[in-house]
């Protein structure tokens, strides 16, 4: 019996032995060696792929941001400034407990489901016009909301030009991407909340729209950040 | 160029690049396993340890090193986020409760790497590159290790001995995984994802105010959480957080990376049983129900059935723009036909076939290809099944390999078998029976049984991946989902040791005209066949009241 005890004592001695070793190697070299090479080699992209606009952070090429108006007094959410290029919904960044929401982001998608908030009609089920919560809810009240913000008085957005990505968010909540075909929609009002014609903002559209590498990897997407950018810089030669 | 197109070239390019790097990498994996010498750094590694790398050991005794270094990481895990409060560079998080690690330290050794906290608001630098990330190399090497053992009982006769595991762990981290890993890092690093030390930092936004990021080693973790198919992501959103997978390269190379080991692992296979096209037919087995299953994925991703995708025109939720919906759903099959579990889009909100694929991928044992050794392992029980069964239709003893499986074999096998699917159904219907562990759920219907249902498939399986809806941060999921991942990893991991020294003390039996010609396709297809049959009559109860029922009423 204290054989048996001893062995297993000594085996676990030789467990954790290995173990530590390990983390020497996995836990400490490896990382600081990689680190060094990085920091090094590609230090911007290290760092998070900040960018720059007259000097200043404006954030990340890679996260995305909301272009918001200041919050009134009452709302819970602020308002879109139509203004600038809007991304896509993110309904998914969890609420965080240790801090006051996206102060430190928390990364995260709305989990739901394409049946949540869906009714019964025969044997179909379909998204329930009357449902407050659920995916069905949320699709809608995006849907309407791009109808809304988009449409100008010779531009009419109908609800079949609206691309998926345009109501749907996220995976990681922080999708710095729409597609063109999002950009596009928004165009007409972005021209005329500035001042711009819708020619030239069309252009800078397609100036900032990254095709799928290498012809096939990947989906098209315009990268909402520097596209406001060089919005912000094209309003600026205006005036 | 149609989307749908453009998912099918990138699922070819794939292809080429897995194929050009099978054999190099098989050949040198066999080499690695079957080599006398070591390196230097090694024989200081060995003194470290107090092990000598030459002793062969007999089952129990290879079976003892897995558990005692499998006890100590799940030992030292706890420990480090029981202490985080304490600990140097834990960027002022807190001890992490002690439910909740218990269940992150079983999981994260148990090759599983399922999360019930948010990496970005619960983990410091310590802990998760110190600790989790260590675990992402060493429990890879451990499967690895099992699975080569397994494979010398099939190559040895008339001894139990099955080599060293502490040279197997050793050379596992040393020769295969800390070298792919140190190229994959900075490939990924590139491509953008981070690596840095800073703290939680604030970055100053297009309209004003900041916001709060929290950097770190980030790049080289996710290179070995695809590497070694664990999956547990430094942040919440896992590959899908651009800073983990910055853009459609880094997304497919981590596809790569998740399939490079557990495929190549059957032309090691085949090199050290000493006949490749052996390897051939295990792989063909696993390719067949991996391209199966993507072509499936993409078409039920791609018509979009679901109410709210419908009114959305696709679907497209959980899902990021860079990627579209090809790249995230041979993502999505590659996770989960391995022991993987990172998501680049988010599975809950897959479609309802699409959700059911990934259940199903997870249930199949994850052998298409597998975890890193564990796919190959599990695989090889399967085929012992396969052989099994076509034995007894034709009357005859079956073998595999010159080996007889015989009714301890065959025990040892069905012991194997029954394991997941006894954790999986028992705690899902456990759950479901109780009152609160319900509460849990996001959804409600069936697609609130199937968070469930997921839950126990992933961790039972060693998967991970999540219908991330579900709140497990709960005493009873946090407690029942580390005993499924505890359990379904190494209970396995025992039968298939006892299988490998039965297989191994064996004589080799002459091939004769009557033997099963186990490199042909026609046994590819009575694997392929087996393995659906067997996990159809286990699951598909269980199956019809989740994603099955929540697909046929859309």
């Amino acid at each position: 019996m204290n054989n048996s005890v001893g062995n297993t004592a000594r085996l676990l001695g030789a467990g954790l032995r290995a173990l530590l070793v390990l983390t020497v190697i996995c836990g400490v070299i490896y990382p600081l060696a990689v680190t060094g090479v990085a920091q090094a080699l590609f230090n911007n992209k290290a760092n998070g792929s900040e960018v720059k606009d007259g000097g200043k952070v404006v954030g990340s090429e890679l996260i995305g941001q909301r272009y918001d108006l200041p919050l009134k007094k009452g709302q819970e959410t602020p308002d879109p400034d139509l203004k600038w290029f809007q991304p896509r919904p993110s309904n998914g960044l969890a609420v965080n407990s240790e801090n006051t929401r996206y102060k430190l982001i928390i990364s995260g998608a709305t989990n739901l489901a394409g049946d949540s908030g869906t009714m019964k009609k025969g044997d179909k089920e379909v998204c329930d016009p009357k449902a407050e919560e659920g995916l069905c809810a949320q699709v809608r009240a995006a849907r309407d909301a791009v109808i809304k913000d988009n449409s100008t008085a010779d531009f009419k957005v109908r609800a079949a030009d609206i691309p998926a990505e345009a109501v749907t968010s996220s995976g990681s909540g922080l999708d710095p991407h729409i597609s063109p075909d999002y950009a596009d929609l928004q165009v007409h009002r972005v021209a005329e909340k500035n001042g711009l014609d819708a020619e030239q903002v069309e252009k800078l559209v397609d100036d900032h729209t990254d095709g799928r590498v290498l012809g096939f990897m990947g989906e098209p997407r315009v990268n909402v950040l520097k596209l406001n950018i060089a919005l912000k810089h094209l309003v600026a030669e205006k005036g | 160029m149609s989307p749908v197109l453009a998912g099918v070239l990138q699922l070819l390019a794939l292809i080429a690049a897995l194929a050009l790097a099978y054999r190099p990498l098989g050949d040198y994996m066999a080499k690695v396993y079957s080599s006398d010498k070591h390196l230097r750094v090694e024989k200081w590694i060995y003194k470290g340890i107090g092990a000598n790398p030459n002793t062969e050991m007999r089952w129990p005794a290879y079976l003892r090193g897995v558990l005692a270094f499998s006890a100590a990481g799940v030992l030292f895990l706890y420990l480090l986020q029981r202490l985080q409060g304490s600990l140097p560079g834990s960027l002022g998080f807190k001890a992490i409760d002690p439910d909740q690690a218990f269940n992150t330290a079983t999981s994260f050794v148990a090759n599983t790497n399922w999360q019930s906290y948010y990496g970005e608001q619960a983990m410091g630098h310590v802990v998760q590159t110190g600790g989790l990330a260590v675990q992402n190399f060493v429990s890879a090497a451990v499967g690895i290790a099992v699975a080569v053992a397994l494979v010398r009982g099939f190559a040895r006769s008339r001894t139990g001995e099955l080599g060293n595991f502490w040279a197997d762990l050793v050379r596992g981290v040393v020769r295969i995984l800390i070298p792919i890993s140190v190229i994959g890092a900075i490939v990924l690093v590139a491509c953008g994802a981070i690596q840095n030390f800073s703290g939680i930092h604030e970055v100053g936004q297009f309209m004003g105010g900041e916001q709060q990021w929290n950097g770190g080693a980030v790049a080289s973790q996710e290179v070995i959480k695809e590497l070694g198919t664990n999956g547990g992501g430094y942040f919440n959103a896992n590959s899908a957080h651009p800073f983990e997978n910055p853009n459609p390269i880094s997304n497919l190379f981590e596809i790569f990376l998740i399939l490079v080991i557990p495929f190549a692992l059957t032309r090691t296979f085949g090199k050290m049983v000493g006949s490749i096209k052996q390897g051939y037919a295990i792989l063909a087995t696993m390719a067949t129900i991996w391209l199966g299953f993507i072509a499936l994925m993409m078409w039920t991703e791609f018509h979009h059935g679901g109410p709210a995708f419908d009114l959305a025109g696709g679907a497209m939720e959980g899902k990021e723009t860079r990627f579209g919906i090809g790249g995230s759903a041979i993502f999505s099959v590659s996770t989960t036909l391995t022991s993987t579990g990172a998501v680049n889009s988010f599975h809950s909100s897959n479609t309802g076939f699409g959700g059911g694929l990934d259940l199903l991928g997870m249930q199949l044992g994850e052998i298409a290809p597998g975890g890193t050794g564990s796919g190959l392992y599990g695989m090889l029980i399967m085929a012992i099944i396969a052989v099994f069964i076509a034995g007894l239709m034709v009357g005859r003893t079956p073998e595999y390999l010159g080996k007889k499986i015989g009714t301890r074999e065959i025990k040892f096998a069905a012991c194997y078998i029954l394991v997941t699917p006894a954790l999986v159904l028992g705690f899902t219907g456990a759950s479901m029976a109780l009152s609160t562990p319900k509460d849990s759920m996001l959804n409600s219907g069936a697609h609130g049984f199937s968070e469930i249902l997921y839950a126990f498939t992933s961790g039972a399986n060693n998967n991970g991946s999540a219908f991330a809806g579900l709140s497990a941060d709960t005493q009873w999921f946090n407690t029942t989902i580390g005993l499924a991942m505890l359990l379904g990893r190494f209970l396995p991991m025992v039968f298939v040791l006892a299988l490998a020294g039965s297989l191994a003390e064996q004589k080799p039996i002459p091939k004769t005209a009557g033997t099963l010609r186990t490199e042909k396709p026609l046994f590819t297809g009575l694997l392929v066949g087996t393995i659906m049959i067997i996990t159809g009559l286990t699951y598909f109860p269980a199956l019809a009241l989740g994603p099955l029922a929540e697909g046929l009423a859309s």
